[in-house]
């Protein structure tokens, strides 16, 4: 069968589509392309994947929203935003490559069936070169996978387990957001500072993949300091009502409790908390205390006034640059340029998103092709800057960005509805850096499909 | 000890949800013989009634010479509204109408509920007494989803925090009141709240339908209709208003809900299946029955939520509502108070 | 024909006339044109008409003849999948043994279930089915994650042992494929501006599904289906003339549960995952409502009601506000705002909104669903195209 095997998955109006014209039917040919999706007209297409229904929808919408944004600084228009800051100046705001950007949208729904199921068709009838977005890790690893054999490549968008780019990591796929273990490692030194290191904590674990490598993270990370795990109760992701869980906790001996809860389940088990007092409650002689390791700004919108004082991390923060310095240049760039177009400060999923595109755009542009392996050379070990990170480098080793990480805690007093965190501290990149084989998985070779 | 006594509050307060759900649905469902997938969409839409409440009060308008606010030196925030209640009552008293809006709307969700409610009855379901349960399950699941898609469009798809009156806010030493150690059961204010103010519904219901003509006559109704019809009742009539009535019943546990969890556009759904197991369990047709189950179900999910048991029997806490569907369901086959013959062909 | 009457031999010639042709007719907008956003001839999405026309072909033998709902059975569909995906990642890449076995293990599994659930009937049997499926999705989301992947998923991997191929040593994952012949391959085909995309596992998708098809033919007009039809009708009367009607209904669950399991392994067969969420109630209840939205209890129905649901998921959420203006590019400004301010909020994210808003019209305009709406167009055009129309429903794209 290899002599008819001359396309696969691919399919899209080639040149050779229009040039047939009225031509007798030419049948069963297709352009021989050197990989999937070979743009050949003037404009290259994009995938964004991301939650439009279901819980994670308004995040879906604010990595919309940026997508939208780094498409048109792509193409030349607004006012160019972080590509000014942007280290590298390959990116000349003619599309890539020369080709204009064109985009199709899909619906993930956060769960990785539909996720795929709408990867699947940007890539088989929309002729997309490049899919991203999404807000579940779950769906991160699914639609990875599937980029992977579908030899295109996947540039994540909020997905924050390990197992992104450690046990399911694949040649095709890049994460600049950063992970349950940088979260750890970068909240334990700030929570030994303020709490202590002495102190029992007890997790609840959403019963999921991100939750057990973040309740793994926060756990090593803590324990290291001096802190002792009382207990960790798995609490099922479908959950509403966290009350039977939270009860049990004021006297278990512990005096922290650490949320491994991320969107709903985080709003829902903090409020639960703070209604059983834990906030203003005492244990061991000292104040109860309670720590969210990932927070993202629709969980503190949601959770209201009840995050007020909770340490967590983040990936990314708006007011980073004035509160910071210079070395987070392209923050306020990016800000001021999205605040512009739709009245509001970007989220931390809106910016990784903004961040992905370019970065695929500009490896495109130095490769010089948009093949899969030539951008998988040209963002290996790919060390840039100016992307309101600061120094970041894109390791080689697991396709994972390595950056600063930020220790936010909830405002007490927050200013308005966008406002609601603040910094306590940025942990250096060296100190949230691991090894790349500790998490296992094959990367695999770079796939071109086609 | 206290551990126990903590997870039957627990159980109770979600059983107080179940219950409430449930009572409504099983009126619709297991007396009126209308499957209605919509119900766990009247529960959201009660949640919503406080949000649009909150909104309301919140209302303001610029102070004359506002220029935008600048939000952490970024100049595109739209300029801070004074609220009118604030500027009509005085600020402490303005804000204190605020801090209640979650009762307050109760006021608001008991006319609104009963109108969509009967709206609902006379516009749509009205037409399908008589029609297959499978045409009944897919218009009120089209109309649940057209209700949802709605809420999402004006509030979004995230959570909206509600938070209870301060008078409510905090918890208190249960355990210190029944006599043991102070510390030992701490209790949510709310949750009490909302636990009583089920009993109350669920009492008044009862009364209602066990002490009032309306009420004898809908019983009635139900077990025969075609007799009371003969009768010169209009039955009809009855028959809509009761379906208000439910559609009240579960706005208000949504009313009441939304200090306990932050209400989202797709809440009805996530207490959906679980309502019609519970109504099942209680077996059709009876109203104690689903508060009963509603109560049972609900202390069970506690209990097997504790840490001791599911280290005994992991992921027992995922599955112990329907485990215990399955058993009661075989042990007596039309759940724990059932008539025969309802639902059952 | 092939033990057939002549009207369901009619219909069969027809399903497979549509089968064929397909990507042509899924196709009908030429590539260039605004229009082409509602093509659904890519791979895909034809799979998945196949795919879940096979699930509602089979939950439509057990609801359609029996009257009983079953509101788990999307149960089997994963344990189907799950099945598969190890038969990939420890025997073969080859479909063939994943796809017997995950219609095997799902007949065992719907075996067990139905033993127990068939003990009671109507809403009681519904809630037994909806209790044994959400809790196997439950414990495969959570603690069984060694066997199902969690909730990511359990994906074929680089160093699965796959004992029957041979080592592995391009650095990629194999795909899924039928004696080599992969089921993502693809052939097209460009007649002028139009293109048509043929692959070869939609085919074997289409394939199946036609068996399937002539499966269910053969039992609706079988004396097993009759009597299924009888136990629809007034069981306890059955009951009374002495007929134990519980093996039949037991033998009737368990090949509804097949054709799902099959379904299934197909799913994974186009696409090697298998997550935990396609056993959650919503599944199955996306089967219940495409059946009841095609027309239960009949023939073409279920395939028409599961073409309509996923063609309004994987079509309508991809529109977004961009599309929309190009649309009305061509009006004045003005006009062009109204009209895309009115249709967005039912496109991309609002999708679902379509789907309700035209659940509630199918069922109240078509009592019998989409079949009802083919016959009454039908009856419009005469009686000698009616056979034609039965299948030809409202919306065109989707005709599978």
């Amino acid at each position: 069968m290899s002599g008819f095997k001359m396309d696969r998955r691919g399919l899209l109006k080639t040149s050779a589509v229009v040039g047939a014209g009225l031509a007798m039917p030419t049948i069963f040919t297709s352009a021989a392309r050197a990989y999937t999706n070979e743009p050949t007209g003037g404009s290259v297409t994009l995938g964004f994947n991301v939650p439009q229904s279901g819980p994670y929808a308004d995040e879906g919408a604010d990595e919309l929203r940026a997508y939208e944004l780094a498409v048109e600084h792509l193409n030349g228009g607004g006012d160019g935003g972080m590509m000014n800051t942007f280290s590298s100046k390959a990116l000349k705001g003619n599309g890539i490559l020369g080709k204009k950007v064109e985009y199709v949208t899909g619906d993930t729904q956060t769960k990785p069936d539909a996720a795929r199921a709408s990867a699947r068709s940007m890539i088989e009838k929309d002729g997309a070169i490049m899919i991203t977005g999404g807000s579940s890790s779950g769906v991160a690893v699914a639609v990875q996978a599937l980029c992977q054999e579908a030899g295109v490549i996947f540039m994540a968008g909020l997905t924050h387990s390990n197992d992104t780019t450690g046990k399911d990591k694949k040649a095709n796929g890049f994460r600049h957001f950063f992970n349950s273990y940088m979260s750890g490692a970068a909240l334990a030194p700030i929570l030994a500072a303020n709490y202590g290191t002495d102190r029992k904590a007890y997790h609840l674990t959403a019963d999921y993949n991100w939750g057990y490598t973040t309740e793994e993270a926060v756990r090593n990370s803590t324990e290291a300091m001096g802190w002792e795990t009382v207990a960790a109760v798995k609490t099922p992701l479908a959950q509403t009502d966290f009350s039977s869980y939270v009860a049990p906790v004021l006297n278990s001996g512990a005096d922290v409790l650490v949320l491994n809860h991320y969107g709903g389940n985080m709003v829902n088990s903090l409020t639960s908390a703070v209604q059983f007092g834990l906030r203003a409650a005492e244990a061991n002689g000292k104040n109860f205390e309670i720590v969210v390791p990932l927070y993202s700004r629709l969980m503190a919108q949601g959770a209201g006034a009840n995050v007020a004082g909770i340490f967590g991390s983040t990936n990314w923060h708006w007011s980073l640059e004035n509160v910071a310095g210079d070395r987070y240049a392209g923050t306020n760039a990016f800000v001021q340029s999205f605040g512009a177009k739709y009245g509001f400060p970007p989220s931390q999923a809106a910016h990784t998103v903004y961040c992905q595109t370019l970065l695929y755009a500009d490896a495109a542009e130095r490769a010089g092709t948009f093949n899969p392996c030539g951008i998988d050379e040209a963002l290996a070990d790919y060390e840039f800057d100016g992307l309101g990170n600061g120094p970041t480098l894109y390791r080689a080793a697991d396709h994972q960005c390595f950056k600063d990480v930020l220790v936010v805690k909830g405002k007490e007093n927050p200013e308005s509805d966008f406002d609601l965190l603040e910094i306590v501290d940025v942990t250096p990149a060296e100190q949230v850096t691991y090894d790349a084989s500790i998490f296992g998985g094959e990367l695999g070779s770079c796939n071109p499909g086609a | 000890m206290d551990q126990i006594v903590l997870q039957i509050l627990n159980g109770l307060d979600k059983g107080s949800a179940y219950a409430l759900i449930a009572l409504g649905l099983t009126l619709i469902f297991g007396t009126l013989g209308v499957v209605n997938f919509a119900h766990g969409a009247l529960f959201m839409l009660g949640a919503f009634c406080t949000v649009t409440v909150n909104r309301i009060l919140n209302l303001g308008f610029v102070p004359e010479g506002a220029t935008t606010q600048s939000v952490g030196g970024f100049n595109f925030g739209s300029p801070k509204e004074t609220p009118y209640l604030e500027h009509w009552f005085g600020e402490a008293a303005g804000q204190a109408i605020v801090d209640w809006s979650v009762p307050l709307s109760i006021l608001f969700a008991i006319p609104v509920m009963l109108l969509i409610g009967v709206i609902m009855e006379r516009g749509l379901i009205k037409h399908f007494y008589k029609r297959p349960h499978a045409d009944q399950i897919l218009v009120t699941f089209g109309l649940a989803i057209v209700l949802q898609e709605i809420i999402k469009y004006y509030y979004g798809a995230n959570q909206i925090p509600a938070p209870a009156p301060e008078a409510f806010v905090g918890s208190f030493d249960f355990g210190a009141m029944i006599g043991m150690d102070a510390g030992a059961i701490i209790y949510p204010y709310w949750r009490i709240v909302y636990f009583v103010f089920a009993l109350i519904v669920i009492s008044a219901m009862f009364a209602f339908l066990r002490y009032t003509t309306f009420g004898m006559v809908v019983r009635a109704g139900m077990a025969d209709r075609e007799t009371v019809t003969i009768l010169g009742i209009n039955v009809d009539r009855r028959f809509t208003i009761m379906f208000g009535i439910a559609a009240a019943v579960a706005g208000l546990a949504g009313v009441m809900y939304t200090p306990i969890n932050s209400p989202n556009y797709h809440m009805g759904m996530d207490f959906l299946v679980i309502s019609f197991v519970v109504v099942v369990v209680g077996g059709m047709g009876s109203l104690p029955g689903a508060v009963l189950a509603g109560f049972l179900l609900g202390i069970l999910e506690s209990f097997a939520s504790m840490r001791e048991v599911i280290e005994f029997l992991p992921g027992v806490n995922q599955v112990v509502i329907y485990l215990a569907a399955i058993v009661i369901l075989l042990t007596r086959p039309r759940g724990l108070m059932g008539r025969a013959g309802v639902m059952e062909d | 024909m092939l033990g057939l009457n002549k009207k369901d031999a009619g219909l069969l010639f027809f399903v497979a006339i549509l089968l064929v042709f397909a990507p042509f007719l899924l196709n009908p907008f030429p590539e260039s044109s605004s229009l082409a956003q509602f093509n659904a001839g890519y791979p895909d999405l034809m799979q998945r008409f196949a795919i879940f026309g096979i699930f509602a072909i089979g939950f439509n033998i057990l609801f359609g003849l029996t009257g009983y709902l079953s509101f788990g059975h999307a149960a089997f569909l994963g344990a189907g999948s799950y099945a598969s995906v190890w038969m990939l990642k420890l025997l073969t890449i080859n479909v063939i043994p994943a796809i017997i076995i995950s219609t095997l293990v799902a007949g065992v599994f719907a075996l067990l279930i139905g033993i127990v659930s068939l003990r009671r009937s109507g809403i009681y049997f519904s809630i037994l089915t909806l209790a044994f499926a959400q809790m196997a999705f439950a414990l495969a989301a959570s603690v069984l994650t060694p066997i199902t992947g969690g909730e990511t998923g359990l994906q074929t991997a680089l160093n699965d042992p796959r004992i029957l191929d041979g080592a592995n040593e391009t650095g990629n994952i194999p795909s899924p494929s039928l004696f080599g012949l992969e089921t993502g391959a693809t052939w097209q085909m460009p007649v002028g501006d139009w293109l048509f995309t043929f692959n070869a596992g939609y085919y074997m998708c289409a394939v199946m599904m036609l068996i399937a098809f002539y499966v269910s033919l053969r039992i609706f007009s079988s004396p097993f289906g009759l009597l299924l039809k009888a136990i629809k009708t007034n069981q306890n009367r059955l009951n009374y003339t002495g007929v134990s009607t519980r093996p039949y209904m037991l033998a009737c669950f368990v090949i509804s549960g097949m054709y799902a399991g099959l379904a299934g392994g197909l799913m994974v067969s186009m696409d090697p995952l298998a997550g935990a969420e396609r056993m959650q109630w919503t599944a199955s209840g996306e089967v219940v409502l495409m059946v009841i939205l095609g027309g239960a209890g009949t023939l073409i129905g279920p395939v028409l009601g599961a073409g309509f649901i996923k063609y309004f998921e994987n079509i309508f959420s991809k529109i977004n506000k961009s599309v929309l203006e190009g649309w009305f590019s061509f009006m004045p400004e003005g006009l062009q705002d109204i009209f895309v301010t009115i249709l967005y909020p039912f496109v991309g994210k609002g999708w679902h909104l379509t789907l309700g808003v035209l659940f509630m019209l199918v069922v109240i305009f078509l009592p019998g669903g989409l079949v009802e709406g083919g016959k009454r167009i039908g009856k419009l055009f005469g009686r000698r195209k009616s056979k034609d129309t039965e299948t030809g429903e409202t919306n065109p794209a989707p005709a599978e």
